[in-house]
């Protein structure tokens, strides 16, 4: 009974780290249909950001929720502006710029930090089911990752912007007709996507090494859930975090977390053979 | 006419490069002959991916995947076989069946250009990871240890054909490795002038208008995804006689990365230009190993970027155009220019 | 048993949304039979089109070739059984020479030197001999229109679709597309999607209309023309536009 429940949290708290990590990429590749290739940069920019304020003294929540997410954010529409803009419409070149930007921060990082380990302690304690310890800041984690995806929901179903959004979403051309900025709502996602990658970064940090190489870690898994869930910002992020995070978790715990991840591609190519566009190309066209 | 001329020179050109390797090592010293040698292995690497980005119009993100695949296998079967003749096969065959598959699934799926690109590289990312938490005793194909993040130590180089008791010289592994180059380099200049190469490049131009006239363009694509595939895991079988060692580090997404680079500096369309793109892009980076100011990565990324930006079509069609608008009467006769898409 | 006409779909329905763009069509054409398709702008003419080459799946209905069906089959399946088609907006391959292009239609069914002998053929024929090494994407819209045409006449097939084969061309090009048009008609049938009246009227014999993605009509030329019903489509296109 506690193996289950163990296992159970194992799935939820799978589930929620693949929301985390992939729903910066998700708002990208949903409202400007490209994949940022530095996406595991971004959180890895996060967690410095994070560990960084923390050892200068600054809270923990502080550094995890604010700052993170605002320097990250920062830095995506520095990108944007800087880099993506000029490459509009070229949707394979923008993935390959934003993969030589990956390479120079990394490489920057690097430069300036060193290739060593960094980190900060986890501010929650453990608990224990029968004989079984976990810590709290499992449970904690998938709050977060219900608030980000409510966050993402609220925003673009309530909110001025979020209507604009939705609308460049549906067509750019119309909505330019509108007297609305596609460029403008392009710099305003790209900003909004690395926010969140940021702070899933920095809500990584205490429990991931903070290397400058640490995005790769993350990527693999993050590229899936969104090729695997389609252009819906948070259908095809529910659907295929829940659905590749189930089968990840109970691949990993029969085998090891590696095969686990490995089921978890093979998984996501067979469905892509079926839904090319990705469950929400197929289920949820044209929803958020 | 025009064609029979151009191949005509592509064939000069051969004989004479072909000469060059079999001369090199009586003018130049060893240490220089091993570092020709790693730069031809990532040349015929480089020429993979020349071939399907440039003819097939398929980027794979990922085609370290099939280097890697391939120097592994070879390295598997060399322990296993005891013979290099074998291995150097299973170093292509391994490659061509996960192309196949892989390749099945995103090319009949129908994917579009963006999912291609990340699918290959997640598929090299993961087969990082796998690869690298192999180290232990449970991880033993026949007698050959993976070893893990460690590597595969002390992997037996080329031997003779039918002579495993003859090991190449480093200057003889040179030679092949040169030539295999070469051959490489003319069987893809023959493959693009047959009629495959012509369907393909049809369907790099207009896919629905392939299709319309009849041509499965899945077909077509997916062979040329498999070919790419072999080259890549040939080129993983060099590699691994140049170093007699591999390590998961082979699927690394740096050397993707660098595939990508060499390609796009050089040049889509053409095939010399990945192989200039891909020597110059070596003897860089060696230059910068030697440093330590300024990070590789942050070097590689900040060309890639700047080809991006500023010469998406590369060096090669870029002198080209340049040549061509400065000398309209020239005879564009180099190997360079008979390369693009002539077909 | 009778022979099954060369084409003939039932029912064929195709929905983008809410919109429903072919309608219940039930078409049928005979062994090189020449038929005229016409209808105003949005009458679903080039989607008719795609349904039948298998660019686009019907939602409703079959479409069958000699009494197979062939609905859902894939565009180079249906290539291969015979069904060539020009499309709307010039459709070839702009990176190579005219003559390139026409071998690869032709390459698909012959041999290599048959295939060449083939393009020439057809080089003389639409008098592009002249042009023949120059590359597709450097030339004007209307020889762009011929070189597709070549394309579809190299790999020889058994019906032809050609859609708007007259639009941008001159009035000497227009004559000389009928004069084609009526030569190809010996062997091989043809639908015809036009615009151009003057252009009809040379070709036609059997016109169908479509309009709203229904068959409006289906009757032999002069009276099509005169058909009120037919006047009315497209005075109402001319007062919307």
């Amino acid at each position: 009974m506690d193996i289950a429940i163990i296992v159970g949290l194992d799935v939820i708290s799978g589930i929620a780290s693949l929301v985390l990590i992939s729903a910066g990429l998700a708002v990208i590749f949903g409202m400007m249909k490209i994949i940022n290739l530095a996406h595991g940069e971004f959180l890895m920019l996060g967690a410095y950001a994070t560990v960084l304020s923390v050892s200068a003294g600054v809270n923990i929540w502080l550094a995890m929720l604010v700052i993170a997410p605002v320097f990250v954010g920062l830095v995506g529409v520095i990108v944007e502006r800087c880099l993506i803009q000029f490459l509009y419409g070229r949707l394979v070149d923008t993935m390959l710029a934003t993969w030589g930007l990956s390479l120079v921060i990394v490489g920057g990082t690097t430069m300036l930090f060193g290739n060593t380990i960094v980190g900060v302690a986890s501010p929650l304690g453990g608990f224990s089911v029968g004989e079984y310890q976990s810590s709290l800041y499992t449970p904690f984690l998938a709050v977060m990752a219900i608030l980000v995806m409510t966050g993402v929901w609220a925003v673009m179903r309530y909110t001025r912007a979020g209507l604009i959004a939705r609308a460049v979403m549906q067509n750019p051309d119309m909505a330019a007709t509108l007297g609305v900025n596609p460029a403008r709502v392009y710099m305003a996602t790209f900003g909004a996507g690395a926010a969140i990658s940021g702070l899933a970064g920095g809500l990584l940090a205490p429990v991931a090494g903070v290397v400058p190489t640490m995005g790769a870690a993350y990527i693999a898994k993050a590229f899936i859930t969104v090729v695997g869930g389609g252009t819906s910002i948070l259908w095809g992020l529910i659907t295929a975090s829940g659905l590749f995070g189930f089968i990840n978790q109970i691949a990993a715990f029969f085998t090891t977390p590696v095969f686990g991840e490995v089921i978890l591609f093979i998984a996501a190519v067979v469905l892509i053979r079926m839904l090319p566009t990705g469950i929400s190309g197929k289920f949820f066209k044209g929803r958020l | 006419m025009q064609k029979l001329n151009e191949m005509r020179v592509a064939l000069i050109c051969a004989v004479i490069a072909a000469a060059g390797v079999i001369a090199a090592p009586y003018y130049i010293d060893l240490f220089q002959i091993m570092q020709l040698t790693v730069f031809a292995a990532m040349a015929v690497l480089a020429l993979s991916l020349g071939f399907i980005w440039g003819y097939g119009g398929i980027l794979s993100f990922g085609q370290t995947s099939f280097f890697g695949l391939g120097a592994y296998a070879y390295a598997v079967a060399a322990i296993n076989f005891g013979d290099s003749t074998g291995a150097i096969v299973m170093a292509i065959l391994i490659p061509v069946i996960f192309a196949a598959l892989l390749g099945y699934f995103m090319i009949y799926g129908g994917v579009s250009d963006v999912y291609l690109g990340v699918i290959t590289l997640t598929v090299s990312l993961i087969l990082f990871n796998l690869v690298n938490s192999t180290a232990g005793d449970f991880y033993k194909i026949g007698d050959a240890r993976l070893g893990g993040f460690n590597g595969m130590p002390a992997i037996p180089t080329f031997n003779m054909p039918g002579d495993p008791g003859y090991i190449l010289s480093p200057e003889q592994a040179w030679t092949v490795t040169g030539l295999a180059l070469i051959v490489v380099y003319i069987g893809l200049r023959v493959l693009i002038a047959s009629t495959f190469g012509r369907i393909i490049i049809a369907i790099r131009e207009n896919e629905t208008r392939a299709a319309l006239l009849g041509y499965d363009p899945r077909f077509y694509k997916l062979l040329t995804f498999m070919i790419g595939g072999a080259i890549a895991g040939f080129a993983g079988a060099l590699y691994v006689n140049w170093g007699a060692f591999v390590s998961p580090t082979i699927f690394a997404l740096g050397l993707s990365a660098q595939i990508i680079i060499w390609v796009i500096i050089g040049g889509r369309g053409t095939l010399i230009g990945p192989v200039i793109g891909c020597l110059l892009m070596q003897w860089m980076v060696t230059a910068i190993g030697g440093q330590q100011a300024l990070d590789a990565n942050f070097i590689l990324g900040a060309i890639l970027i700047v080809f991006v930006l500023l010469v998406p079509k590369g060096i090669a069609p870029t002198v080209v155009d340049l040549v061509k608008s400065r000398l309209p009467k020239a005879k564009s006769d180099t190997a360079n220019s008979n390369a693009k898409v002539k077909a | 048993m009778t022979t099954p006409p060369l084409l003939e779909t039932s029912n064929l329905t195709i929905r983008f949304g809410g919109v429903t763009a072919v309608n219940s069509v039930d078409f049928s054409l005979k062994e090189t039979e020449l038929r005229c398709l016409i209808g105003p702008n949005g009458a679903g003419k080039s989607t008719f089109f795609k349904l039948l080459t298998g660019q686009l799946r019907p939602s409703e209905g079959h479409v069958k070739l000699r009494g197979e069906d062939i609905s859902g089959s894939l565009p180079h399946e249906i290539a291969r059984r015979g069904v060539g088609i020009k499309t709307q907006v010039p459709n070839v391959f702009n990176a190579m020479t005219v003559e390139e292009n026409l071998w690869i239609a032709a390459r698909h069914k012959h041999t290599p030197a048959f295939a060449s002998d083939l393009a020439e053929e057809i080089l003389t024929q639409l008098r592009l001999t002249g042009i023949a090494k120059r590359e597709v994407g450097q030339l004007a819209h209307g020889q762009r229109q011929w070189v597709e045409i070549g394309t579809v006449l190299a790999g020889e097939p058994e019906l032809i679709l050609l859609d708007e084969p007259a639009a941008g061309m001159t009035h000497e090009e227009v004559e000389r597309t009928a004069e084609l048009i009526l030569e190809i008609n010996r062997k091989r049938a043809l639908i015809v999607v036009e615009h151009d009246m003057q252009f009809i009227k040379m070709i036609a014999k059997t016109v169908t209309v479509l309009h709203q993605g229904s068959v409006l009509i289906e009757e032999d030329v002069a009276t099509v023309l005169q058909d009120p019903r037919v006047r009315d489509v497209y005075l109402g296109k001319g007062l919307a536009a």
